[in-house]
């Protein structure tokens, strides 16, 4: 009988490099999991708040109903927020997806909204003045000088859909999540450890990703700062 | 929409509300570790941001802790927790867990709250001849009340619903509810679990809605 091995694992550590390089590939398929989910749900979140919030600009009889329904859904996050979607989903990846939908879609429509709301009305008087068409106006003039805003919420939706990822893993569909539970479960000191740590990482990386992209869109706040 | 009758039906169930696992002990679970969260929580973010805001420093902490705290998924701070000598304690997990999740709000919201009030109010209180402290206590936090209030019902109804994680960890509370419906495949149950868990979100952000028409009226007085 061989003695069982004396390594981090067997000793269940916090901390251990054999964790690491023998479970690499169940980590990576993870990460990527994560990163899957979080992008898909942001994106569509991106994709249907825009023209939300471009309504909302333009009737102001919209504004209302949509910014309560949005702030009604972000009253009720993560865990509560997959199960109304799971008769239409059942246990799947589009429930998670379309729970993340719906909550990055409250702070992007706000931002957005707020982005456009914040133009100055002598910018809009002018552009229109010098022949801009309604179509042209929103395209070029004020969807970029909402940039700045929209983009901060953008940057928070896509923070808060990396960490809410994790509670899909109520439904086995949750990155990193799914490590972390598994882990709950089996008391696994070290996997619990690498996939929370996994999931600021990519949290911070994100968010810093989109600071850059952002700071690269809008060059002119910073020669007005500067 | 079938669905839903059967959500109701599952309410309207009797045997659902009574006993260990019924509705009404999970209701009472989730609200006193709601209140006690968020009690903590206050005791802890509060007079922290007052007296930053007050001295005007740390600006930049405060206002980018909330920004960290949200990148760290609650569920992975509980779960790590819970496999520290802390998760021997009962709902010792859970409540950390939730106090770290809403003190980040808190602060920034209470710090912001007290950096707006009209600085020439301020330099006016000072020049009456009033000490940092009276400044504080009479001009400041009179002032910011509405906005450090307005922290604290968002941090209590997100506090309400993020409870519900408690449930994935072995917590109680209404996310027990909501687990056990997913574990047992039962959409009524996981279905009537939500629908309880905003309930009782929309009730909080009501009491607090109450609350806040009637603080001005309160703050006048002490001013």
């Amino acid at each position: 009988m061989t003695a069982p091995p004396d390594d981090c694992l067997a000793r269940n550590e916090w901390i251990c490099g054999e964790y690491l390089s023998t479970r690499r590939h169940i980590l990576l398929d993870a990460v990527f999991q994560h990163l899957q989910l979080t992008a898909v749900s942001v994106l569509i979140g991106l994709v249907v708040a825009l023209p939300l919030a471009v309504l909302a600009r333009r009737w102001g009889w919209a504004a209302g109903p949509v910014l309560a329904v949005t702030t009604i859904l972000y009253t009720i996050p993560s865990l509560a927020m997959f199960s109304p979607l799971l008769p239409v989903y059942g246990l799947s990846e589009s429930l998670v997806v379309a729970g993340l939908v719906l909550y990055s879609l409250t702070l992007l429509v706000r931002n957005v909204l707020a982005g456009l709301r914040a133009v100055p009305e002598e910018t809009r008087q002018a552009a229109r003045g010098m022949g801009y068409g309604p179509i042209r106006l929103l395209l070029t003039v004020e969807l970029p000088l909402a940039l700045p805003a929209a983009m901060a919420g953008l940057r928070i939706a896509m923070v808060s859909a990396v960490s809410l990822v994790t509670v899909g893993a109520i439904v086995g569909f949750g990155g990193l999540g799914n490590l972390i539970y598994v882990g709950m479960n089996t008391y696994f000191k070290a996997q619990v450890l690498t996939a929370s740590v996994l999931c600021v990482v990519i949290a911070v990386v994100a968010d810093l990703l989109l600071l850059g992209a952002q700071r690269l869109m809008t060059p002119w706040t910073r020669a007005a700062r500067g | 929409m079938n669905t839903l009758t059967d959500a109701w039906d599952w309410l309207a169930d009797a045997s659902h509300w009574a006993g260990e696992d019924g509705i009404w002990h999970r209701l009472l679970q989730h609200f006193v570790l709601t209140v006690v969260c968020l009690v903590v929580s206050c005791l802890i973010a509060l007079p922290v941001a007052l007296v930053l805001g007050h001295l005007g420093k740390g600006g930049a902490l405060a206002v980018n802790i909330s920004n960290i705290g949200r990148a760290v998924p609650t569920f992975a701070v509980l779960v790590l927790l819970l496999l520290t000598p802390v998760g021997k304690w009962g709902e010792g997990p859970t409540v950390v867990a939730l106090v770290l999740f809403a003190v980040p709000p808190l602060l920034t919201n209470a710090y912001v709250g007290m950096r707006e009030v009209d600085r020439s109010i301020v330099r006016a209180a000072r020049g009456m001849g009033m000490t940092g402290r009276q400044v504080m206590f009479h001009v400041e936090l009179p002032l910011s009340l509405p906005i450090v209030l307005t922290g604290v019902r968002i941090a209590a109804v997100q506090l309400v619903a993020t409870a519900t994680i408690a449930a994935l960890a072995g917590g109680g509370g209404l996310g027990r509810i909501i687990a056990a419906g997913f574990n047992l495949a039962s959409t009524p149950q996981v279905l009537a679990g939500a629908v309880l868990v905003a309930l009782f979100a929309l009730v909080v952000e009501g009491v607090f809605e109450v609350a806040e028409r009637l603080a001005p009226r309160w703050a006048r007085d002490v001013r």
